[in-house]
């Protein structure tokens, strides 16, 4: 093997482990705007939901927007002021003990450090923009108010989740942004589809939401009654107890690790639980940017980096993690190749990309899933935004074989999406190649180590990676190149609208530029997103998380990826930047059985849904209708009935049969009396 | 003055248990009545009769005790039992003009 040079003793890394259980923990600061970054979008939402009916559309507007860009310019201020202090060291609003019940001490207190610092810049930031985005493309909805409502609250609970100080605050934001999302999801509920497809994504999200309460009621146990991410009680120590506990300890944190995952994978749509983001794409398209690509769907990933003191000290927990992101990862891209929904396409694009950074999660790499997240946030939403502008300017066209040569008609919609295509796809300088780029190298070089599971893991990232550059140009030159297939008078009528096009082009030069935070390992000190997550995650680098920097491989895994990347997308544009529409191989099994999504609904259907309707309606038929209608409720009423109709006799209205039984009556108990 | 009476012995002519046989039979004369006869009239009667069998009662223990508070409650009953039949004869009339006669296993509007 050629790798061996770098190989350490498993022993020895294993030993580390156990002498550093999370990162080191610095001074707690005040922070005077932190809670106004989480106070403002909760105000904006209470104002705009319940005077909103009454509030002008652009009264409307300037609150929503409003307080999300303040919320922004606070994060701003408050990440500015992070930036000062020493590098362990991380701000908090402690606000008030929330409960306490013996041991257990839980406060409503928020935290902003390193890593929750780089998402709350990612959230507000491109909330921002998609809430300017958003007053172009619901100006003619009816529900503009509510939509404003509903978003700033998507914003205030996702902001609760990120800056949570402990888990059980940020559970109450991870349950508020799944709530917001059903919400959104079926906001145009009259259409029944869209309202199923938000029940779907509820209910997906309960079986994550229920093992992430069940993997906190366990830490509990283990934590001495703390339940802070940051803090000498906590979730540290509760690695610490439970790794120093033999082999019953390893096997609780394994299934701790598990359930955490089980609640990422609901959340960040990652298999088995993902079935429900493409029906997500059913809300208006800014939200599927907003929520479905940006934001909510990586809470996951941010989760598990949370806790990656926990993940850290189960490496059985990290393998299967590691797997299942690069099986989704590569399964997602595979579906995508072939659908024909412009929106459909970016949604397995999502999960295929969030299966990324599950993967990176997996191997370790923590620095190169927020790096992921980050730069998706910022590609993902300009795509997403751009299909939203091409979607608008296509009144509600969007089947890709219905467009083509929208470049001339929507210039600054086309060179966004181009670039952020380039993004995605991973060719070269344009931010998702450093940052994927880093995650495939991670899973490669951690095989070296003794994991040799995570080969299989990069091998898929590999797969993913060559099918997501083919499939996005694909998308690209479905949509914008060729010559328009639809209807001649929509094409004539099509045009941008300058909200919309303002935040596509920041979205566009971030999904550029964003990359060069993060330049790989072979030029030295040049990773500033590393340097700046140190306080999270360099203690890592002392336990058995630990890949040499090579060039070689690193090099080797930047062209392979590169020479996939530029071959996927002139393979797209052969196939595709033409006048007419390529003829699909629709007979083909292979293309049916992309076509059904591996036919994983059918399967969950006939699985899951078909015996739960089966054992629910055998329910309402026995307990419902038999016992609770007809014993318990019928029953009483039916007996007191009967008793009524025999005994009314009694009451037969001759006084002198009411005389007869007073005496009678008088008399019998005359006699017992005597 | 009611103990000097008791003490003169004139009490014991005839002994209590008479007076309370003759009463329980009028009570039972009057309940029969009461019970079994149509004739709101003859009802009303009855129960005249019932209350004089009481009254007895309360008069034979007056003077077997020689107690005034048994004169007092025949007083009253008297004077309660002459409302009573004003108002008993008053609805009967009342109830003979509507219906055009008194039977009382008539009178079951209320039945059921």
């Amino acid at each position: 093997m050629f790798l061996a040079a770098q190989t350490q003793p498993v022993v020895d890394a294993a030993a580390q482990a156990t002498a550093l259980l999370g990162p080191a923990i610095g001074n707690a600061h005040p922070a005077e705007f932190l809670s106004w970054v989480i106070l403002l979008p909760l105000i904006g939402a209470f104002l705009n939901g319940v005077f909103g009916k009454r509030f002008s559309q652009s009264t409307v507007t300037t609150i929503g927007v409003g307080s999300v860009l303040l919320a922004f310019c606070f994060a701003l201020i408050e990440v500015i002021h992070l930036s000062t202090l020493p590098a362990e060291d991380y701000l908090v609003v402690n606000g008030w003990t929330w409960f306490s019940s013996g041991e257990l001490d839980i406060s409503f207190a928020f935290m902003l450090d390193h890593l929750s610092s780089v998402m709350v810049l990612v959230v507000t930031g491109v909330g921002t923009l998609i809430h300017v985005f958003s007053t172009g493309y619901m100006k003619s909805d009816d529900a503009y108010w509510k939509y404003f409502s509903y978003l700033n609250l998507f914003m205030f609970s996702m902001l609760l989740l990120i800056l949570g100080k402990n888990l059980v605050v940020l559970f109450v934001g991870w349950e508020g942004v799944g709530l917001c999302s059903y919400l959104l999801i079926g906001f145009w509920y009259k259409d029944m589809e869209k309202a199923e497809a938000g029940q779907k994504a509820f209910i997906a999200n309960r079986i994550g939401d229920l093992a992430f309460l069940i993997a906190t009621f366990l830490l509990i146990f283990y934590s001495h009654g703390s339940l802070d991410f940051v803090s000498e009680g906590g979730v540290a120590s509760a690695v610490g107890h439970l790794t120093s506990s033999g082999e019953s300890g390893e096997s609780t944190l394994f299934v701790i690790c598990l359930l955490y995952f089980v609640a990422a994978t609901g959340k960040s749509a990652q298999i088995p639980l993902y079935v429900w983001l493409p029906d997500a794409m059913a809300g208006p398209t800014p939200v599927s940017a907003l929520i479905h690509a940006a934001t909510m769907v990586t809470a996951g990933v941010y989760v598990m980096a949370r806790m990656n003191p926990l993940f850290a000290a189960s490496p059985d927990a990290m393998t299967i993690v590691a797997i299942v992101g690069g099986l989704t990862a590569a399964f997602a891209a595979t579906i995508a190749l072939v659908q024909n929904d412009i929106k459909k396409v970016l949604a397995y694009s999502t999960v295929s990309q969030i299966g990324f950074m599950v993967l990176a999660v997996g191997v370790g790499n923590y620095v190169g899933a927020i790096f992921h997240l980050m730069t998706h946030a910022f590609f993902k939403a300009c795509l997403f935004l751009g299909s939203g502008s091409v979607i608008h300017a296509l009144h509600h066209e969007q089947d890709i074989r219905r467009m083509g040569g929208l470049r001339k008609k929507l210039p600054i919609t086309n060179i966004t999406f181009f670039v952020s295509c380039l993004a995605i796809a991973g060719i070269p300088f344009f931010s998702g190649f450093f940052s994927k780029d880093e995650i495939l190298f991670n899973a490669i070089a951690s095989h070296a180590i003794g994991y040799s599971p995570n080969y299989i893991a990069g091998a898929l990232g590999f797969i993913a990676a060559a099918c997501t550059a083919f499939y996005m140009f694909r998308l690209y030159y479905l949509t914008f190149g060729g010559t328009y297939r639809g209807d001649p008078h929509v094409y004539d009528h099509a045009h941008e609208e300058r909200s919309m096009t303002f935040p596509l082009v920041v979205l566009g030069f971030l999904a550029t530029f964003a990359g060069f935070v993060g330049i790989p390992h072979i030029i030295p000190h040049a990773h500033a997103l590393d340097a700046w997550l140190s306080p999270n995650f360099a203690w890592l680098k002392d336990t058995r998380y630990y890949y040499s920097h090579n060039a070689v491989i690193e090099i080797a895994v930047m062209v392979v990826s590169s020479a996939i990347g530029i071959g996927g997308m002139l393979l797209a544009k052969a196939w595709y930047d033409k006048a007419s529409l390529p003829v699909a191989p629709t007979q083909a099994a292979w293309h049916r059985i992309l076509t059904n999504k591996y036919y994983v609904d059918e399967l969950y259907a006939w699985a899951f849904i078909r015996p739960m309707r089966a054992i629910a309606s055998g329910l309402y038929k026995v307990v419902d209708v038999a016992i609770i209608d007809g014993l318990l409720v019928k029953g009483p009423a039916k007996l007191l009935g009967f008793v009524g109709d025999r005994m009314r006799g009694l009451q037969n209205g001759d006084v002198q049969a009411y005389v007869t039984v007073i005496v009678v009556g008088l008399a019998t108990a005359l006699l017992f009396a005597a | 003055m009611l103990n000097t009476l008791a003490d003169a012995g004139v009490n014991h002519a005839i002994p209590l248990h008479w007076f309370l046989i003759v009463a329980i039979i009028l009570f039972a004369i009057g309940s029969a009545g009461v019970l079994a006869r149509r004739n709101a009239l003859t009802v009303l009667m009855s129960v005249e009769i019932m209350l004089n069998a009481v009254n007895l009662v309360f008069l034979a223990f007056a003077r077997q005790w020689g107690d005034m508070h048994g004169h007092v409650m025949t007083f009253f009953v008297i004077a309660v039992a002459a409302a009573e039949a004003a108002i008993g004869l008053a609805l009967v009339l009342g109830i003979f003009r509507h219906r055009k006669n008194v039977n009382l296993d008539e009178m079951n509007a209320l039945k059921n």
